[in-house]
């Protein structure tokens, strides 16, 4: 009896120290919590940009960490379901707080609820071309990013693009959105624009989900626009290239938004989206070197994410590349101020957000040239960039046309400004005062 | 045994006509009212009162508004959740506008905003029944949504629709942590769902039942049938508006009219068909099977899966949580069709015969 209980404890403590031994040998970890969505409606486009995040992460691990800090993650399903976003965030949280990689969403509607939440909590939320835009003005969002450029600029940059190819004046340019909080955010942009300009703006609402918009195009044809510009989301994109087709208007007329301009948005519309063109902060392809790399590294070592091959190198893919790519350099930063080969938290991620210096050098460096554009925040600027591309589709890939086109920044960020001004008046916000920060 | 009221006698008018007459009632739901108010929030963590607790007892709010109008007044209805957009749009307006009004009257007025519309598209139950109501009830859905994506006006001209709710305030006390809102929530829903439990005994839940079982029975007994009806409208609408009140404050703190879709109308159907039609209890079991048994699933699922030595992919579990969830559905309606509530009625019955069933 005595002997049986002696061996017990003896096992015990074997396990116990095997289980002790664990954290002491192990490296610092950062920690990324990632509310993924792999099922349901969204759940392709889900699978493609959480699948090149992940890849990225592991890509990072297998070169020997961020400054030999390994990346960790969680996943959570949220189907983009805004209660089960939440639910998700509040689950994973507990695990963010000694080290905090940037959240991503993926979804305008979580990150529209997690913004006070992630603001109370102290960690950094990232909106890589989606969610609250006027968050670009730092300094009553400290903790959200909407990194790269967003939807207002975009608006801007397109009708630049066109500029760039006719006078504007006196031209009249059709408006076709998704008429939900994605949609109808570039209006006020396109106003401004359409005002500066002198161009007509006629704006015309599909309501969700948009598989039929006869009535939409047969307006478009009484209109006669010289322009559209598209703001579609999911099976809107390609019935509203069929439809145009239907009804004879020049798909090289028409320009969408970045998502708008997918692979998935295009192959299903067939002949009808040859010629159209389409916005882009991250290039498709695979002669990125990162991205063949990451094939070659990642999937060679049969540690790839996704399952279905065909994936990599598409623009959802991709773009969750550049998005690891992001918040890899934001821990990256942060560790050149708090401590080369150490965790961040969310304090110090977020200052490492507000503070990246991607340059073009940065970017040759990770063998990123052309994925995404230079990156460079600040408290007064979340966004970044606010650059992008313009590529058409040829019929079977996507063909860069212009080179990275910024928005009119002076005409954009005084309306984010005043817009965050209204939020910090309704929150009872205090504004930080952006030149005391560092 | 445990559940016989031998021996209760009742003497006066006042002990007759309490909310619970039993005694073994009153001391259960004393107790429970008593864990949720002092244990819970000694014991939850943050996690517990932000993604469970708290949406837990708004979705038993909303549950309970539509089980006022379909399980007892048996007017069935597709618009649970639009009636909660207004709810809180209504709320943030009336705090946007009106100088200093105390939140806890705005979510009255949100309420009360709420049951106007419900009255309005209550207006055709007057003509027709069971599944055309049901369309006709798919309109306000559709109607509302549209309504606030319209016009900006509603949404303080954001320039995408979305909401963001002030803090909540009361008496100069504010509810900013977990544990407040969850207070909160608990304690507006507690006095809703009793006033609920009062009212569906009174005359006037006892014409919404009359009308639901054959409505001209009900007419030739002397019940006006549009009064009845609307006020059913009225009511289910009240409590569908301050369960949206909340959901926008105390829950996400930001909305979108699209966050209150068809989809979020049919989870408050099934809640109650899973919970119970016609029952105050069932729309709270009802809401806790729908709202936490995937999270349960989510949670578990992963574990059971390295325990199995089964490499899973994040993907491969979510479809399982789903059809698991759905497979339950189906048992659960195969074996009790009138909702958990009534299995909690069975279990009360063999309680009170219990030990000696015969």
């Amino acid at each position: 009896m005595f002997n049986r209980s002696r061996k017990i404890a003896l096992m015990a403590a074997l396990v116990a120290g095997a289980f002790a031994s664990v954290p002491a040998q192990a490296a610092e970890e950062e920690f990324f919590m990632i509310p993924s969505y792999r099922v349901g409606p969204y759940g392709a486009n889900g699978n493609a940009f959480y699948g090149g995040f992940v890849d990225y992460l592991n890509y990072v691990n297998m070169k020997g960490g961020i400054n030999g800090v390994t990346a960790t993650w969680e996943e959570c399903e949220t189907e983009y379901n805004n209660a089960k976003g939440i639910e998700c965030y509040e689950r994973m949280k507990s695990k963010a707080r000694t080290s905090a990689g940037p959240i991503h969403t993926m979804s305008t509607g979580i990150s529209y609820a997690l913004i006070d939440k992630t603001a109370a909590d102290h960690l950094p939320l990232a909106m890589m071309g989606y969610g609250r835009t006027d968050a670009v003005d730092g300094s009553v969002f400290p903790y959200a990013f909407p990194l790269v450029t967003t939807y207002q600029m975009q608006a801007s940059a397109i009708v630049k693009f066109i500029a760039g190819k006719e006078a504007l004046k006196g031209k009249k340019i059709v408006f076709l959105y998704h008429d939900s909080a994605y949609g109808k955010e570039p209006i006020v942009a396109l106003k401004a624009e359409a005002s500066l300009n002198k161009f007509t703006l006629v704006e015309i609402p599909v309501a969700h989900p948009g598989n039929e918009q006869g009535a939409q195009w047969q307006r478009i044809r009484q209109e006669k626009p010289d322009w559209v510009i598209f703001w579609g989301w999911g099976v809107m994109n390609q019935t509203a290239l069929k439809t145009a087709q239907k009804m004879g208007f020049p798909r090289d007329h028409m320009i969408g938004s970045w998502w708008a301009g997918s692979e998935e948005d295009v192959i299903p519309a067939g002949d009808a989206a040859k010629g159209y063109m389409s916005a882009t902060w991250n290039v498709s392809g695979k002669n990125v070197p990162l991205i063949a790399d990451i094939e070659k590294t990642v999937y060679g070592a049969g540690k790839g994410n996704v399952q279905d091959k065909g994936k990599l190198g598409t623009i959802l893919y991709n773009r969750g590349v550049s998005a690891a790519v992001l918040s890899v350099e934001a821990v990256r930063r942060a560790q050149e101020k708090y401590g080369k080969g150490k965790a961040m938290n969310g304090e110090q991620v977020r200052w490492g957000l507000e503070n990246l210096k991607l340059d073009d050098a940065r970017i040759k460096a990770l063998g990123a040239t052309g994925l995404l554009p230079a990156v460079m925040t600040s408290c007064a600027n979340h966004e970044g960039s606010g650059k992008v591309k313009i590529q058409q589709w040829d019929g079977s890939k996507w063909v860069l046309v212009s080179d990275w086109i910024e928005g009119n920044k002076a005409l954009i960020h005084p309306l984010f400004q005043a817009s965050a001004a209204q939020y910090a008046k309704e929150k009872g916000i205090t504004p930080r005062d952006c030149s005391k920060e560092k | 045994m445990f559940y016989r009221e031998t021996g209760q006698f009742k003497t006066s008018y006042g002990a007759d006509q309490q909310i619970f007459p039993i005694r073994q009632d009153r001391i259960g739901v004393g107790l429970v009212l008593a864990v949720a108010f002092l244990v819970v929030p000694a014991l939850a963590g943050e996690y517990w009162f932000n993604a469970i607790l708290t949406p837990f007892l708004i979705f038993a709010l909303a549950a309970l508004g539509l089980n006022i109008l379909t399980g007892y007044a048996g007017q069935l209805s597709l618009g649970s959740a639009a009636f909660m957009a207004v709810g809180a749009y209504a709320a943030y307006n009336f705090q946007l506008r009106v100088e200093g009004i105390p939140i806890l009257v705005s979510f009255i007025c949100a309420g009360l905003t709420a049951a106007g519309v419900g009255i309005l598209f209550g207006l055709p139950s007057l003509r027709i029944k069971g599944f055309y109501l049901a369309v006709a009830t798919l309109a306000a859905q559709f109607f509302i949504v549209w309504c606030l994506t319209k016009f900006p006006w509603l949404s303080n001209n954001s320039s995408s629709g979305v909401i963001s709710t002030p803090t909540v305030k009361i008496l100069g006390y504010v509810f900013d942590g977990a544990r407040d809102k969850y207070l909160l929530v608990l304690a507006i829903v507690s006095v809703m769902a009793l006033m609920a439990k009062n009212m569906v005994r009174s005359k006037t839940g006892r014409s919404w039942m009359a009308v639901r079982d054959m409505d001209v029975a009900a007419e030739v007994i002397g019940i006006p049938l549009l009064r009845t009806k609307l006020l059913a409208f009225a009511v289910s609408s009240f409590y569908c508006g301050v369960a949206g009140a909340l959901y926008a404050f105390c829950y996400l703190g930001s909305v979108e009219p699209d966050g209150f879709s068809l989809d979020l109308s049919f989870h408050i159907l099934f809640m109650i068909i899973i919970g119970g039609v016609g029952s105050i209890l069932g729309s709270f079991l009802g809401a806790a099977f729908i709202l936490l048994l995937p999270i349960l699933l989510d949670v578990l699922l992963p574990e059971l899966s390295s325990l199995l030595h089964l490499q899973l992919q994040g993907s491969t579990v979510s479809h399982i949580q789903t059809m698991v969830f759905g497979a339950l559905i189906m048992f659960f309606l195969v074996v009790e069709p009138h909702g958990l509530a009534r299995l909690w009625q069975i279990a009360k019955e063999k309680l009170r015969l219990w030990p000696f069933p015969h």
